[in-house]
């Protein structure tokens, strides 16, 4: 890469660091495969640059991310012996008892807790919603599928984050 | 709209991204029952809660020295492009050097029709290697290139994108056989280059793969669904099949489903 290449490149991506790094650790829940996982994704986007089309290098720097997070998550799966399958399955609600949660943790813990205990492909478009405000375009972008996908798996990560919160809400109270 | 409706699209309402008729019938329903009002403000609350803890990873510092320490690959692209394409020039004058002479001591079987259309077909795959020739239109991504050719031609190739099997999509080229236009699509593979022709066959009779050498050149050559394909470049014998292989399994992806055939392509 020629240096004045290299300085759009760096344009493009670093602004977009902290974005990156909080999906990656978002999707995979891995803080130390976070940071080889980006640095990875900017080693890819260096190579597919010509494929940039200029403007916000956020979205298409995300969706490299996103692509490294999937491609690791996937082979923890394969090492642990289960297929990833992109479509979402429900791991229900009775993992953990609110209760006991409320009376130990900040809300702040609560919520990060309610959000961890999604699905990674729920927990992954409201961390770039939510977090990261992009639009519902964007996020189609970096999750490479269809905006009605985006628009109903932020439905459903919201449904289940308010019946888990509201839970813990009520065992806190009485 | 019913409550049931309401709360599919509270989620999309929240976020501003429903349509302005959408978005009013939403609001005016939410004046009307309070129950999806509740929910609704159920929903902000949750939002709310979200937004504000602290939730967000920033990048560690030593994320930042490790990025600003990588050193990043080549990009194939300007000035590489041109030195590639002057060597793969100067490899054509030497192979139609060398196949001349070889032609001079082979006595000259009676060329068939296919023969003739290598030739045509070499004739283009080398003009295309001329400096600043190679692509008409030039881009990575399929939909680009495709609604190019649709505009030039008349119709669309199938652009399959190969880069996961190393074959990187370089452009789109328009060229001609003595009676029709055909799409020339470039891939490359290192610094070879490979050309495929495709264009609308006079039947809609499949032809398995057949194997033909002009000029040094390895061509592959099929018939699938109605459109005519021949393959033309440097490369070697097996990685020819493959490309023709790759090019064909990849291609079945995005063909529109009804036009999908069951049979499997086979290299025979």
């Amino acid at each position: 890469m020629k240096p004045d290449e290299r300085g759009r490149f760096e344009q493009a991506t670093l602004p977009h660091l902290d974005a990156a790094y909080n999906l990656a650790r978002w999707f995979t829940q891995n803080e130390h495969a976070s940071e080889d996982i980006v640095q990875e994704a900017f080693y890819r986007a260096a190579r597919y640059f010509r494929s940039f089309r200029g403007g916000d290098g956020r979205a298409w720097f995300l969706s490299v991310v996103r692509r490294a997070s999937l491609a690791w998550l996937e082979k923890q799966r394969m090492q642990a012996g289960v297929a990833f399958k992109e479509d979402v399955h429900d791991r229900g609600d009775e993992t953990s008892n609110p209760e006991i949660l409320a009376i130990r943790k900040s809300d702040d813990e609560i919520v990060r807790q309610a959000l961890e205990e999604l699905p990674p492909e729920l927990r992954e478009v409201i961390a770039l919603r939510e977090l990261e405000g992009l639009s519902y375009q964007e996020i189609a972008i970096v999750i490479e599928a269809p905006m009605g996908t985006v628009m109903s798996r932020l439905s459903r990560g919201r449904e289940r984050l308010q019946r888990r919160l509201s839970r813990c809400h009520e065992g806190r109270t009485t | 709209m019913n409550c049931r409706e309401v709360r599919q699209l509270l989620s999309p309402y929240s976020d501003g991204e429903l349509t302005p008729d959408q978005d009013a019938k939403v609001e005016q329903h939410l004046l009307e029952c309070e129950e999806c009002s509740q929910q609704e403000k159920s929903l902000q609350s949750v939002r709310m809660a979200i937004s504000s803890a602290a939730l967000y990873y920033e990048a560690p510092a030593s994320l930042r020295q490790r990025i600003e320490a990588t050193r990043l690959p080549i990009d194939r692209g300007g000035f590489r492009i041109s030195l590639q394409w002057v060597t793969a020039a100067a490899g054509v004058f030497l192979l139609v050097g060398a196949s001349a002479a070889l032609g001079m001591l082979w006595p000259e079987q009676k060329p068939t029709a296919d023969d003739e259309l290598a030739h045509l077909i070499v004739a283009n795959h080398m003009r295309s290697m001329q400096v600043d020739h190679l692509t008409d239109k030039e881009s990575h991504e399929s939909q680009t290139l495709l609604s190019w050719f649709q505009k030039k031609i008349g119709f669309s190739p199938l652009i399959p994108d190969l880069s996961q099997v190393g074959y990187e999509l370089t452009g789109g080229r328009l060229d001609y056989l003595p009676d029709h236009p055909v799409a020339g699509l470039v891939y490359n593979r290192g610094s070879h280059v490979v050309n495929i022709f495709t264009w609308t066959a006079n039947s809609f009779e499949d032809k398995p793969l057949t194997r033909l050498v002009c000029q040094g050149f390895r061509l592959r050559h099929w018939q699938r669904l109605g459109m005519s394909y021949w393959v033309v470049s440097d490369l070697n014998d097996q990685e020819s099949d493959k490309f023709a292989k790759v090019y064909e399994r990849y291609s079945r992806k995005i063909l529109p489903l009804r036009l999908r055939s069951s049979d499997v392509f086979k290299i025979p």
